[in-house]
């Protein structure tokens, strides 16, 4: 079977004032439609990169890249990506931020009034109808990346492309997010790719983990599957076995096999 | 010090506002009495206030087209101002989208607009009385090309200046030129638009009371010079703190338009 989202020989080098430097190299990996797959790694080692290939924002120096079968050829309604810093435009309204994604994805085949639904669902899964006319410097980090949230799910992707979306938060915040993120995923059947660097919230949230070697040429080291039964709950699994067992795997890949050295 | 109640507190912190003021404004006067009283020429203060009073009894007469109140001639010039000011807006602000926007614009008009911007704007009013033929559209055009170039130069440096992250939001969105412009570059902006709005009022202010005194008419600017013709010298210092107040007022009523369009400071 053919997979959703295949990187084969993937390969990135950037043109930069001193010379040509390789951030990727060989990068193998296939996602099954509805999987959520998290990339670990190091600051530096390549991360942002892949999700950035994925998402259409580079354009890879070597290798395929394909979507649902088609070459991957710049940016497309059907990868939303959710940024770190939020990136909500400070001028228009959460409601409104979330509607010009919905626009530009269904301006073609529906009426102003289903859009406007669509863009207060998506801000309703994420427990925002109460700031729905907030502009974005009115409200608390947390519920900006929610806002930003909303306006990927709200595209209906078919992939969803998160870089260190909860990197920015308190730890609480963090942990309520997740949550939400979870029940989110379980009830659309996304398929998703986040980048973090949070070992417990690679396990806690994913199918897979891809663990990433030290850049430069940089490529997957590991792969790990978690088998791990949803719903997962959070507090059950702090004493779980398996789940120990995958954060030690992790862990243990991180800091023995991949060590970074503090520059 | 902290055994003051609240409201002598506050009575504390205005008064500080005002006092320094107000010493400041005492030794202007001063220093004036004291260069009035060994000049003759120069008015003293109590004479120039009362010469104000007189003049400011009646603002709005009209004996002749040589012959009018100063209220005439001040809005005269804020006409001028407003026309000059106005055309430059209308076009160096979509100019200075269009050079931030593009490289190649900016690559083309760069060296014209740094080789122009320097020259005084005085320099250009030839120019516009031999193109124009008229003295009065000279004196707009001197406003129009003093006006121009923040307007420009802010505008396309705000448009540079646009954060990467928005542009990132456009290209993941795929967003048409139209809602790039009208949703990202128009909205992020108009800070720097307002900046250049402001420098350009202030220039177009400082330059209309030069221009007019070259051209001629009514308008503040003449009418000092016709008051150096009749060694009216009250006059010329009470068209000085004029020309002051309203170039403050100005400057006060564009900043505060300007704190609107600012999303950073919310
Ligand atoms: N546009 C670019 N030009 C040059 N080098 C880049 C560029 N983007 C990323 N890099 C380099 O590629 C490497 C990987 O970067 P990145 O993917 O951002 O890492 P991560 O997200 O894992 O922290 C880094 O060494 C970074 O300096
Ligand atoms: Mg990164």
């Amino acid at each position: 079977m053919n997979a959703y989202i295949q990187l084969d020989n993937v390969g990135m080098q950037f043109n930069t004032k001193r010379g040509p430097f390789i951030a990727l190299r060989d990068v193998d990996l296939h996602i099954q439609k509805g999987e959520f797959v998290s990339i670990i790694g190091h600051s530096g080692c390549g991360k942002s990169t892949v999700l950035n290939l994925v998402a259409g924002l580079l354009d890879a120096t070597a290798g395929t890249l394909l979507c649902a079968g088609r070459e991957i050829k710049g940016p497309g309604p059907d990868r939303a990506v959710v940024f770190q810093n939020h990136s909500l435009l400070p001028w228009l309204t959460c409601t409104e931020n979330v509607l010009l994604a919905v626009e530009q994805v269904f301006g073609k085949s529906e009426s102003k009034t289903q859009m406007l639904e669509r863009a207060l669902a998506a801000l309703e899964l994420v427990h925002l109808t109460h700031a729905k006319d907030k502009l974005p410097g009115e409200i608390s980090g947390g519920m900006k990346q929610r806002v930003g949230i909303a306006r990927a799910l709200a595209m209906e992707p078919k992939a969803l492309l998160m870089d260190e979306p909860f990197g920015a938060l308190d730890a609480l915040t963090r942990a309520h997010l997740q949550d939400e993120l979870m029940s989110i995923c379980a009830a659309t059947q996304s398929t998703v790719i986040m980048v973090t660097h949070d070992v417990d919230e690679a396990v806690l949230l994913s199918d897979r983990i891809v663990m990433m070697t030290n850049g430069p040429s940089a490529t997957v080291g590991e792969i790990l599957h978690v088998d791990l039964p949803r719903p997962r709950e959070r507090l059950q699994l702090a004493d779980d076995a398996a789940y120990n067992h995958y954060r030690h795997e992790v862990l243990t890949f991180l800091y023995e096999k991949h060590h970074k050295t503090a520059a | 010090m902290s055994t003051l109640n609240p409201s002598a507190e506050r009575a504390k912190a205005i008064a500080l506002g005002i006092v320094p003021p107000i010493i400041g404004l005492g030794l202007f006067i001063l220093l004036w009495a004291l260069v009035s009283a060994s000049t003759p020429t120069i008015p003293t203060p109590g004479a120039t206030f009362v010469s104000a009073v007189e003049l400011f009894s009646d603002p709005f007469y009209n004996k002749g087209p040589n012959d009018m109140g100063i209220g005439w001639n001040i809005l005269a010039s804020l006409e001028r101002v407003a026309i000059g000011f106005g055309l430059a807006a209308l076009i160096g602000i979509p100019l200075g989208f269009i050079i931030g926007r593009f490289r190649f614009f900016n690559d083309m008009l760069a060296p014209i607009i740094s080789l122009l911007r320097p020259v005084s704007p005085l320099a250009w009013l030839p120019i516009g009385l031999l193109v124009l033929q008229k003295a009065e559209p000279a004196a707009i055009w001197v406003i129009f090309i003093s006006s121009i170039w923040p307007m420009i130069i802010n505008t396309a440096a705000g448009v540079t200046r646009v954060p990467q992250d928005y542009m990132t939001v456009a290209r993941v969105l795929n967003l048409s030129e139209w809602k790039i412009v009208t949703r990202i570059l128009l909205p992020a902006t108009l800070p720097y638009v307002m900046t250049g709005v402001r420098l350009a009022i202030g220039v177009a202010w400082l330059v209309i009371v030069a221009a007019e005194m070259l051209t001629g008419g009514i308008g503040i600017g003449f009418w000092i010079w016709d008051e150096w013709n009749n060694l009216d010298v009250a006059h010329i210092i009470i068209a000085i703190f004029v020309v002051g107040i309203i170039g403050l007022l100005l400057e006060v009523l564009l900043t505060q338009l300007a704190k609107r369009f600012d999303y950073d400071a919310r």
